[in-house]
């Protein structure tokens, strides 16, 4: 019985268990950066990045088709020049960066749709809007899981740097210079992880991946090492689950990862034990000072 | 004073053309298919208005007050009948028509509708998709030959010369399905498709057509939808499955390499596309689909 609910469906189907296997690359790689957004008061700046890839991505679309390679450099390319532009014109005019960004991803979302719409049907933009999990051939995985390798590999070389520029940016400039590159590195893996998981989740949820994992897991640790185990416990799970929800009740994968995600989340918000709801307004006896 | 004269004339001008253009005989048809049917009996002596057009679905129609008025000006009003359209008494009722109604369909071995009927109002158990077997549409020709001679007697010689050399490149179309078929090997005539508009072609040329089962077609494909294709593919050895709701093609790509169908491209069943589609006329949308049957079977 629970076998049929929670293991048949991998073991039955092999694009069952490539999806989970993608989920589960998104989820190395995405929610430790969901993390790092998160502590530095830029989540919402992974949503902006996120509809940012949109017109690489369509471009990439337009030229070759469902085309991973073509989609990704789009993507990838299109996502650096958001990036590196709402930071030029925060820092060369009044304008504060998080405004640029909006300005930036507004125009981003209406072109990368214009630009679907030129080759492809409706049908093609939500493929390109929501992705498509349940399809991924061994080179879109490849793909995700060396994203997600090397995520890893730059956050534990420039781990120091990065937390530090989260507590404290002012002490990183006066005693390395490291806080610049670092954070350009940063801005990079973001787009990296968000062109990753938009082959599989689409544009507009591939950032739910990386955001809602780490909020929740944010509800769960100080430690920031513990945090970010728990953000891709978190995300993992969402994956697994969402995939589940989808094969047992026939919902579109995508959003049903996405709301396993949100569900996660709810539940840490009310009873998660470091500033979760019931910590606050119903203390346990233990904590009485 | 110029203007005044010019505009005089035009008006003169306008009043007259028209006049002018009703010696043509004005006929509606119902539907895309049915009108390149009527086009081809008809040629130039009819002016036609097919009131459901390319790529637009007949059975959820609703008149337009310019359909109205075709209508009620036609001489001849040609439907497919068995129930296919529903919305037509109404509309011949509202615009007054007094031009006879003439079910193409009539003399076709009707066919019972597949149970479970999906479009949301009867037809009676009647399947009305009887034009995807070029034997009816023989039948269909004939109707309209005689229907557009009895409004316009004066044409019935046109219009006889017209029908005549139509049948003969229909009958030479029902050759060339056949011998399609025939070169797919017996074990393979079947085909997962949510269409449910090709019973007369199954009935015709013995290519079966299975339904997916516990797969909802209408919106975006779940999990369990692939998980269902895949089972049944399996199941049934189908070589090939032709959906309207799975069209992303790593999907597609992924159905087929976990399974060896081949999954099929678009077909058309209950109307024409456009002129420049893959699916223009009659002729054009029953190669269309015998390509892709032909495609996607062979192995």
């Amino acid at each position: 019985m629970l076998y049929d609910l929670l293991i048949a469906p991998f073991v039955e189907f092999e694009f069952m268990r490539r999806a989970l296997v993608g989920m589960l690359a998104l989820s190395f790689g995405a929610a430790p950066i969901g993390v790092f957004l998160m502590l530095r008061r830029m989540s919402l700046t992974g949503d902006a990045m996120a509809h940012a890839i949109l017109p690489g991505a369509a471009l990439g679309f337009l030229v070759a088709g469902f085309d991973l390679f073509a989609m990704t450099l789009g993507g990838i390319a299109a996502g650096f020049a958001v990036a590196i532009g709402a930071g030029v014109v925060a820092r060369a005019t009044e304008l504060k960066e998080d405004a640029s960004l909006a300005a930036f991803y507004l125009v981003s979302l209406a072109l990368g749709v214009l630009i679907v719409s030129m080759r492809g049907s409706n049908i093609d933009l939500l493929h390109v809007l929501f992705g498509s999990v349940l399809a991924l051939d061994d080179a879109t995985l490849v793909l995700i899981a060396s994203f997600a390798t090397v995520t890893l590999f730059v956050l534990a070389v420039a781990w120091r740097p990065l937390v530090l520029e989260c507590v404290d940016p002012g002490f990183l400039r006066s005693v390395s210079r490291a806080g610049a590159p670092a954070h350009i590195a940063f801005l990079a893996l973001v787009v990296l992880n968000l062109v990753g998981g938009f082959h599989a989740l689409g544009t507009l949820l591939s950032v739910g991946i990386m955001m809602l994992p780490a909020i929740a897991a944010r509800f769960w640790a100080t430690d920031l090492t513990r945090m970010i185990v728990i953000s891709v416990v978190v995300a993992f799970v969402s994956g697994y689950g969402g995939l589940l929800v989808s094969y047992h009740f026939a919902a579109p994968s995508g959003p049903a990862i996405i709301l396993v995600a949100g569900a996660i989340y709810i539940v840490s918000l009310v009873f998660g034990p470091v500033g979760g709801l019931r910590r606050r307004f119903a203390p346990g006896r233990h904590l009485e000072a | 004073m110029i203007t005044r004269r010019l505009i005089v004339a035009g008006a003169v001008a306008l009043a007259v053309t028209p006049a002018f253009a009703q010696e043509k005989l004005p006929v509606v048809a119902t539907f895309s298919i049915l009108g390149d049917l009527v086009k081809n009996v008809g040629g130039e002596r009819i002016s036609l208005t097919t009131l459901v057009g390319p790529d637009g679905d007949a059975h959820v129609y609703s008149a337009t007050p310019s359909d109205a008025k075709n209508v009620a000006g036609a001489k001849a009003i040609i439907t497919n009948g068995l129930g296919f359209e529903g919305w037509l008494n109404r509309l011949i009722k509202a615009s007054n028509a007094k031009a006879p109604v003439v079910a193409a369909t009539r003399g076709v071995k009707v066919r019972k509708a597949a149970g479970g009927h999906s479009h949301g109002h009867s037809h009676d158990d009647m399947d009305p998709h009887a034009w995807q077997s070029v034997e009816n549409a023989k039948i269909y020709v004939t109707n309209i030959r005689d229907a557009l001679s009895a409004a316009d007697p004066a044409g019935r010689a046109e219009y006889e010369t017209n029908a005549k050399a139509y049948l003969e490149k229909l009958d030479a179309l029902d050759k060339e399905i056949r011998t399609a078929v025939a070169a797919i090997s017996a074990a393979r005539r079947k085909v997962i498709t949510s269409h449910d508009a090709f019973a007369y072609f199954k009935a015709a040329y013995g290519v079966d057509f299975i339904a997916p089962q516990g797969v909802s077609t209408e919106s975006e494909a779940s999990a369990r939808d692939v998980a269902q294709i895949i089972r049944q593919i399996k199941a049934q050895k189908v070589p090939a499955v032709f959906l309207e709701n799975i069209s992303d093609p790593r999907l597609v790509k992924r159905i087929a390499d976990e399974t060896g169908a081949k999954v099929g491209g678009t077909l058309y069943s209950d109307a024409l596309s456009d002129e420049k589609g893959p699916a223009g006329t009659y002729i054009d949308m029953m190669r269309h689909n015998l390509r892709q049957f032909a495609e996607a079977l062979s192995s």
